[in-house]
């Protein structure tokens, strides 16, 4: 596999957006993702009005893949349910996980995000892609009193 | 440079023969391996013998008396008189195995430091501890009530005497320190260290997994009370390491773990423990990972440690050359004095993780992270760097190719 398929333009940009990079003094909630091995260390926080993600930002420091991966999934979930993010972490995981594989499912369902399908093969590099998302998972769990995805 | 490149066209050892021991160069897709502080490779010498022990000598040792488990005794008393002769202790008895010099570092926070340590008194480490040598006297500190202070480093990441000599004082107690610092490469004068400990009558306490490696060790000459160091970053398995103490230290302090073997006599209510050094070894020994020790330390002599230091200081100073060629990178590295074959850096716009699975993608194995040393990486500055560090089996053309990968990680992570 070539590595420009893992460092690809999509993940490149977006490791180096400041889009969705700011703080949000009016959160819903807001939980810090930490891997204590590679030291990528995100606060995420998200805004919800009436079961609706009305805003998704982050601060932090942390390697291309997981700062992409993060912004991404900032834009995604602006302006979704949270129901409809909740099914978007399910979808991510099990991409990572190599146990959704249908390009068309994915593409519709995670836009951008799929840019990380790849990062299946590298297993040392999965903490980084699923970082934010398992942060968010986190987050929905305490926000809703459910489970958190598998 | 002239006499760099001599020594690493003339290693005074036969390199060749050396890497033809080295079954993983064999690999198809070659792997530059400069990862060699986290934990070497093995020769075949030292994989042979441990194999021959569990084949012909398996049996559980110091108990029984058969022949296989008289066997296996023989071979974990030679391995420790190996030992004991390799570091020049006094008496073999000073020699204790443990897992690794975590563990040996531990057994010293939980029988010297809980008995003895009280409110008012002060440990003094350093500011590069692993987290090996610091979350223990962390726990020390709050079980005690005992002060923990830090030594400070200099521009040039030496250790700062000046704030070492303004620091110590007749409360410091013990001074526990790294003698090879695993990310910098630091050496600091261990002897001073020792002997300035001395004066103010503390406890020495030398974390030499970095040290005993690269260069002779001799702890009646440097004076260390303990002295800790792990198998698997000198050859030896993963899972063997040892701690050195003075046998009049030892003899008064308390046990670390309880169980069989560690014991003498056990009554319902109490027992009387075993004479030093099996009072610190409860229950069955890995005696597969002591005699691999032992064949590791034979290797290593056959080499010859001066040869070894030699060779290992011209690739770390050839590395730290090529490596300041290039445009935006920091180093962290000393560049006086003496220092051992680690070197951390960073490329300024690339998160070392980045880096290393790039590196990895040219068959580059090098450490990205902060490599158990948090607080040094907070004086830094920096949440993580790239660690490469060197063993004398590594090689002048494999720093070449790593230059040339790291060349291609600017192009992948687009920073022109």
């Amino acid at each position: 596999m070539d590595l420009r398929q893992i460092y690809s333009q999509i993940i490149m940009e977006n490791s180096r957006s400041n889009r969705h990079r700011y703080e949000m003094p009016d959160a819903t909630a807001t939980e810090r993702g930490y891997n204590p091995s590679c030291g990528d260390d995100i606060h995420l926080s998200i805004k919800i009005e009436d079961d609706v993600i009305t805003d998704a930002s982050f601060t932090g420091t942390g390697c291309a893949i997981s700062q992409a991966s993060t912004s991404l999934l900032c834009g995604l979930i602006k302006g979704k349910p949270v129901t409809e993010a909740k099914e978007l972490i399910k979808t991510f995981l099990g991409m990572i996980k190599g146990e959704i594989t249908d390009d068309s499912i994915l593409e519709e369902e995670l836009e951008d995000a799929v840019a990380f399908k790849n990062i299946s093969t590298m297993p040392q590099r999965v903490r980084c892609a699923v970082l934010a998302w398992r942060t968010l998972d986190l987050i929905i769990a305490k926000e809703t009193g459910t489970e958190m995805t598998e | 440079m002239d006499a760099i490149l001599e020594k690493l066209t003339n290693p005074g050892f036969d390199l060749e023969k050396v890497r033809s021991d080295f079954a993983y160069l064999e690999l198809e897709g070659p792997i530059i391996y400069l990862d060699n502080a986290a934990t070497t490779q093995r020769p075949n010498q030292v994989i042979d013998r441990m194999s021959d022990f569990y084949r012909f000598e398996n049996g559980n040792p110091l108990r029984g008396a058969h022949r296989l488990g008289a066997a296996a005794t023989e071979a974990m008393v030679n391995s420790r008189a190996r030992v004991a002769k390799f570091i020049n202790s006094k008496s073999v008895r000073e020699i204790i195995f443990t897992r690794n010099a975590s563990e040996a570092l531990n057994l010293v926070t939980y029988t010297w430091a809980l008995d003895n340590l009280k409110p008012g008194d002060q440990i003094l480490i350093t500011r590069m501890e692993h987290h090996s040598n610091f979350v223990n006297w962390q726990f020390a500190a709050q079980k005690t009530g005992a002060e923990l202070s830090f030594i400070e480093l200099t521009s040039d990441y030496q250790l700062d005497m000046a704030d070492y000599k303004s620091k110590i004082s007749e409360r410091t107690k013990v001074v526990a320190f790294s003698a090879a610092s695993n990310v910098l490469g630091t050496m600091p004068d261990t002897r001073e260290i020792i002997k300035i400990a001395k004066q103010h009558g503390a406890l020495t306490v030398v974390d030499a997994a970095q040290l005993v490696p690269h260069i002779k060790v001799d702890v009646q000459d440097l004076d260390c009370d303990f002295l800790a160091f792990s198998g698997h970053k000198m050859l030896a398995p993963l899972g063997i390491g040892v701690l050195y103490g003075k046998a009049e230290i030892l003899n008064k302090i308390s046990p670390f773990q309880y169980g069989g073997e560690m014991i003498e006599y056990v009554e319902d209510q109490s027992s009387t423990y075993a004479e030093i050094p099996y009072k610190f070894e409860a229950g069955t020994q890995d005696v597969g990972g002591m005699v691999g020790l032992a064949t590791a330390i034979d290797y290593l002599e056959d080499v010859g440690l001066t040869n070894i230091a030699e060779y290992e200081a011209a690739l770390a100073d050839y590395c730290v050359a090529e490596l300041e060629q290039l445009p935006d990178l920091e180093i962290y590295h000393p560049r006086q004095g003496v220092k051992g074959p680690a070197i951390a850096f960073n490329v300024m716009g690339a998160h070392p993780h980045d880096v290393a699975t790039i590196l990895d993608y040219h068959g580059v194995a090098i450490r990205a992270g902060h490599h158990c040393t948090q607080p040094l990486h907070r004086y830094l500055g920096q949440n993580s760097t790239n660690r490469v560090s060197f063993a004398f089996y590594n090689t002048k053309q494999e720093i070449d190719l790593f230059i040339e990968a790291l060349h291609d990680v600017r192009d992948i992570m687009q920073l022109g």
